[in-house]
């Protein structure tokens, strides 16, 4: 094997780049995916949706439609088990009251958003399907829309749930219902003393818009329920446990009946560990007796799915002339649209840990409106906290005339320190991703000379990720010819399959092609959480190494037979086992594994993870960006991120999570939000919902740092979700530096950058003399 | 997808045919990058669909110094872009055709689709107006020719009446001295839609180093491509300095209609097109130098 990768010679196949398990089905389209799914008999189910975004259901009538031809199933909530406990559904990235899970996957008496299903129908083609879903004819009351989170925390909104009672930060409810489904809070130190000893104070007020994870593949599900009450499901899931769970508390039925088959994933970033299409398949399936497949449109993926939060964040920060920070006040109002559970607790959290502040308080509200229901997107919650403090900072460092860098430098965080909830961190990355940002060639290099109207400015900006555990199971079995089984239950996303078979073929002497990795059904694999939170190559590799554990453990026992020496005078290493008296007796892992049928049979191994310590991945980004001051149209023409990686399995991988993090970052900072008119979308679609596309994005360089996490195998840590953190504010910064202006609202779209600039004021300029800005 | 009727006629008398007999429910597929999305989103309904494809007719693309250039209705914008004759009389066309969609939608995207999708931003008609193209129409009555800025009424909407077909287009020769440019602005830098859009054609007087022939079209600022006639106006008989470009810029707001949407405010995109005819003027200017011409 080629080892492109200087790795210090301690591993083999940890950080190298083999080509992924998964690569050859992926570019010969032979992958199967949930559109894939094909059975006997398979009817087509389709959703029919509120067009209101908020409204009473005053009648819903299928008859016209039960009588269109293909028709087999017709089910609205009355099909549904009624669940009005307090109980909460655990998503492993989130959590949801089981009753608004219900009513989010169908509506029961009220509409509260625009494309909540109200009915679903399935007919023996999908034109039929749809044909009779528009013949379910639903009699609307409409209700006065709340569509902004801070006008639904009026006193005098409208109220969306009547039950709702404001969570206290002590835990305990508020007497009136609201709009505020929790407010929670954190402080330490005395937060006027900290601003009276600052010398800068500077508080910004920050708006970011409601954001979609963009996945190609759109949301699919095809659910069979059998005569005997088995319920099996193929799906697009970050989580096949996690969405069995689901089934089993919305429709009431024990989890031990439902098999979730994971199918390949088109794209997730925590969108897809929420259900929506399943348990609806599944009721369909079980009325009409027969399979049904049914998938999203693009549209329906906007407007039917969970986009990440928007929020309004008032941030105010102080320091002292030589840059340390003395005291912080954020109110953070995340907008969780039409059910509670906005990411504000993670918002709060990552959004003044990465450095020491004496003096701090917190105040952040979880808030609905008549809007899609938010989902985790890919470090929920931290993107928008770091837009306001790593822009502050920003300014802070220019007004004391700082280097940026050297501001964080001054004030970040480090192994011992706290987070603001109180727990310190354990060994973290973040001087040393400093340091590599501010030593870079990017970072020193001179910026393009202004031409014209178009000006250059560099920003950078900082961010972390917690670095989860939870739980998950591998399994390894072995073949007669020396290869190995490596059974998980963690989907893969991203290529975390040739990750974990990596660290098995590390650890047992074998090549990464010798280990097969395969993603199980619920009904083949131990428990496993979702795959998210950056924790699968930390905790379900880390299982992997303990499954190896186990496996050579087992395998010494039986090399000792073959060597016919004692167990305990085995050793292993580099593929083999030998005895350590005399090591000219040795025997390959391969031989072992060939011979178990006359040592006593197969073996099974396993690794079980059900709590790691947290492992936090620090990331900072530099942007520069050209902007044509006449337009307001921003340009990102370099690009460097830089991130503690812990260790980097498979680089490329790693790289690729970071450039892809990236990408995402710099749609919320340029293109990318919904917009909505008295709550409905008007842009559900991907031409006026804008990705950046390749021709957007200048090459992303990385650069991986490798401090070692606490915790878990080779300093592992997980990196996915960092990398979207630090892009908003870093590209806000620069844009800052190239015009003078600062912009405070997502996306900064070339209008919305054009009236920053003085808009309808300024005349346009003639050429590239460059007479404006 | 509704389900509908499919027709690939050979002839244009043929295509004609079926779509009188089809009463105004018949929509013709060319490179289909407009109709089939339409199609399966429900935004237009169709009973039967003709293919013009294999109408050689509509597939013509053809040059010749007397009466110009000559593009079959359905020829693709990749076809059109790669014909040298295009680039060398027609940049803004050539221009257009390099800049609609995607690559892969100009491998099946044709001007004639592009035109009578009625798209107010659609990229090709500024260019085709500038350079003063005809549309060849026939239908049950017979055949006409219309100038390309006559044929989009409204958004959607055309001059087109049912059991009419677009033809092909027609673009004279350009006089000597003359050079054309087409410049849009998009947020995104592929796979966009312009938020606003100019195309520009001068023709110089070499003795006098003057405007000896102007014309200016917009797009995206009106229910309709539209010329810019005030700005056309003032040129004429001037020299292309940069205060007569200025000015023009500021004229051509007038001939601007435009509406707010999720793609940009009224009042931004007059903004935009004052900048983008200044740039799109000043790259025909480039071009009359013989220099290098700005893209924005």
């Amino acid at each position: 094997m080629k080892v492109t990768e200087k790795n210090g010679h301690e591993y083999r196949v940890i950080g190298t780049r083999p080509i992924r398990h998964d690569g050859v089905d992926k570019v010969t389209g032979r992958a199967q995916f949930g559109a894939d799914v094909r059975l006997p008999g398979m009817l087509y189910g389709q959703v029919v949706r509120s067009p209101y975004p908020h409204a009473r259901i005053k009648s819903i009538d299928t008859r016209r439609a039960q009588e269109h031809p293909g028709v087999r199933a017709i089910i609205t909530a009355a099909d549904m088990p009624a669940l009005d406990t307090d109980a909460v559904a655990e998503l492993g990235e989130g959590a949801i009251e089981l009753k608004y899970a219900s009513q989010l996957i169908m509506a029961r008496d009220k509409v509260v958003y625009q494309g909540q299903p109200v009915a679903a129908v399935a007919a023996t083609t999908r034109q039929a399907a749809r044909d009779a879903a528009r013949l379910i004819e639903v009699e609307y009351e409409p209700l006065p829309v709340v569509e902004d989170a801070l006008a639904a925390m009026d006193p005098g909104a409208p109220l969306i749930h009547a039950d709702l009672y404001t969570v206290t930060p002590g835990g305990g409810k508020a007497e009136q219902p609201s709009n505020v489904a929790k407010h929670i809070q954190y402080e330490r130190g005395d937060l006027e003393a900290g601003f009276a000893e600052a010398d800068v104070v500077i508080e910004r007020e920050f708006r970011t818009a409601m954001v979609h994870q963009g996945y190609i593949e759109p949301q699919n599900a095809t659910a069979s329920w059998e005569a005997d009450g088995r319920l099996t499901v193929w799906t697009s899931t970050q989580g096949a446990f996690s969405a069995r769970e689901q089934l089993a508390q919305l429709l009431q039925i024990p989890a031990g009946r439902i098999r979730v088959i994971p199918m390949e994933v088109g794209g997730g970033f925590g969108g897809k560990i929420q259900v929506y299409l399943e348990p609806i398949a599944a009721l369909l399936s079980r009325k009409a007796g027969r399979p049904v497949k049914m998938w999203m449109s693009r549209a329906e993926v906007f407007t039917g799915t969970g986009p990440g939060s928007p929020t309004y964040i008032r941030c105010k920060l102080g320091a002292k002339r030589s840059g340390a920070l003395v005291a912080a006040q954020l109110y953070m109002v995340y907008d969780a649209g039409a059910f509670p559970g906005a990411p504000v607790g993670a918002g709060a959290v990552t959004a003044l840990s990465p450095y020491r502040v004496p003096n701090f308080r917190i105040d952040g509200y979880d808030v609905v409106t008549n809007k899609p229901r938010v989902q985790s997107y890919r470090a929920p919650g931290a993107p928008q906290a770091a837009f306001a403090v790593e822009t502050v900072l920003d300014e802070i460092a220019e007004s004391l005339g700082m280097d940026p860098v050297e501001l964080r430098l001054k004030n970040a965080s480090a192994e011992g320190d706290r987070l603001v909830y109180g727990t310190p961190f354990n060994r973290i990355g973040f001087r040393e991703v400093l340091e590599a940002v501010r030593d870079h060639p990017h970072y020193n290099a001179p910026l393009p000379e202004r031409r014209g109207p178009y000006a250059f400015g560099r920003g950078v900006a900082a961010g972390f990720w917690f670095g989860g555990s939870l739980t998950s199971t591998v399994q390894l079995t072995f073949n007669p010819d020396g290869t190995v089984n490596l059974i998980t239950g963690s989907v893969d996303l991203s290529g975390s399959r040739a990750s974990l078979a990596m660290i098995v073929a590390e650890e047992l002497g074998l090549e990464p092609h010798e280990v097969k990795p395969i993603v199980a059904d619920t009904d083949t694999v131990g428990y496993t959480d979702v795959t998210g939170g950056s924790r699968t190559t930390y905790a379900t590799g880390t299982a992997c190494w303990r499954a190896c554990q186990d496996a050579i453990a087992q395998l010494k026992v039986r090399a000792a037979q073959l060597l016919e020496a004692d167990p305990d005078a085995v050793t292993f290493g580099g593929g083999e086992f030998w005895l350590w008296e005399e090591p000219q007796y040795r025997i390959s892992l391969k031989e072992v594994v060939a011979n178990l049928q006359k040592t006593g049979g197969p073996i099974v191994a396993k690794g079980i993870v059900n709590k790691l310590k947290m492992a936090p991945a620090f990331g900072a980004h530099i942007v520069d960006v050209g902007v044509d001051l006449e337009t307001g149209k921003v340009d990102i023409v370099r690009y460097t991120a830089v991130q503690d990686v812990g260790k980097a399995i498979h680089p490329t991988a790693v790289e690729g999570q970071l450039q892809g993090g990236a990408a995402q970052g710099i749609g919320w900072a340029l293109f990318e939000g919904y917009v909505f008119d008295g709550g409905v979308m008007r842009n559900p679609n991907f031409l006026d919902y804008r990705l950046p596309t390749a021709l957007d994005l200048p090459m992303i360089d990385t650069v991986l740092v490798e401090v070692p996490a606490s915790d878990g195998p080779y300093g592992v840590r997980g990196v996915g979700e960092t990398p979207i953190v630090p892009p908003i504010a870093a590209v806000a910064n620069a844009i800052a530096r190239a015009t003078g202006v600062r912009i405070r609202e997502l996306p900064m779209s070339p209008e919305r950058v054009w009236r920053a600039l003085g808009g309808a004021d300024q005349p346009a300029s003639d050429d590239q003399a460059g007479e404006t800005g | 997808m509704e389900a509908f009727a499919y027709a690939a006629p050979r002839t244009v008398a043929e295509a004609v045919e079926l779509l009188v007999g089809a009463n105004g429910s018949a929509r013709v597929l060319a490179g289909g990058t407009d109709l089939i999305p339409q199609l399966q989103e429900g935004r237009r309904r169709a009973s039967l669909v003709v293919d013009v494809k294999r109408i050689p007719d509509l597939c013509v693309l053809d040059w010749n110094p007397e009466e110009g250039l000559t593009i079959g209705a359905a020829v693709p914008c990749a076809q059109v872009a790669a014909f040298p004759r295009v680039q060398q009389h027609y940049p803004a066309l050539h221009t257009a055709c390099t800049l609609i969609g995607s690559v892969m939608v100009q491998n099946r995207a044709s001007l004639g689709g592009n035109l009578c999708n009625a798209a107010p931003s659609a990229d090709s008609v500024p260019p085709l107006i500038v350079h003063a193209a005809e549309a060849v129409i026939t239908g049950p009555g017979g055949t006409r020719r219309v100038p390309v800025e006559s044929v989009c009424t409204g958004p959607g909407q055309t001059c087109l009446a049912p059991g009419e077909l677009l033809v092909r287009l027609h673009l004279p020769v350009p006089p000597p001295h003359t050079a054309s440019a087409y410049l849009r602005f998009t947020p995104r830098n592929e796979m966009d839609i312009a938020v606003a859009g100019v195309a520009a054609a001068v023709t110089l007087d070499p003795a006098e180093g003057t405007c000896a022939h102007v014309r200016v079209a917009l797009g995206a600022v009106a229910p309709t491509p539209v010329r810019a006639i005030a700005a056309e106006e003032y040129l004429a008989g001037k020299p292309l300095t940069d205060e007569h470009l200025r000015r023009a810029a500021q004229l051509a707001v007038e001939a601007a209609k435009p509406i707010s949407d999720v793609r940009g405010s009224a009042e931004y995109r007059r903004h935009l097109v004052t900048v983008l005819t200044f740039r799109t003027l000043r790259a025909v200017r480039d071009r009359l130098a013989g220099g290098p011409a700005a893209r924005s």
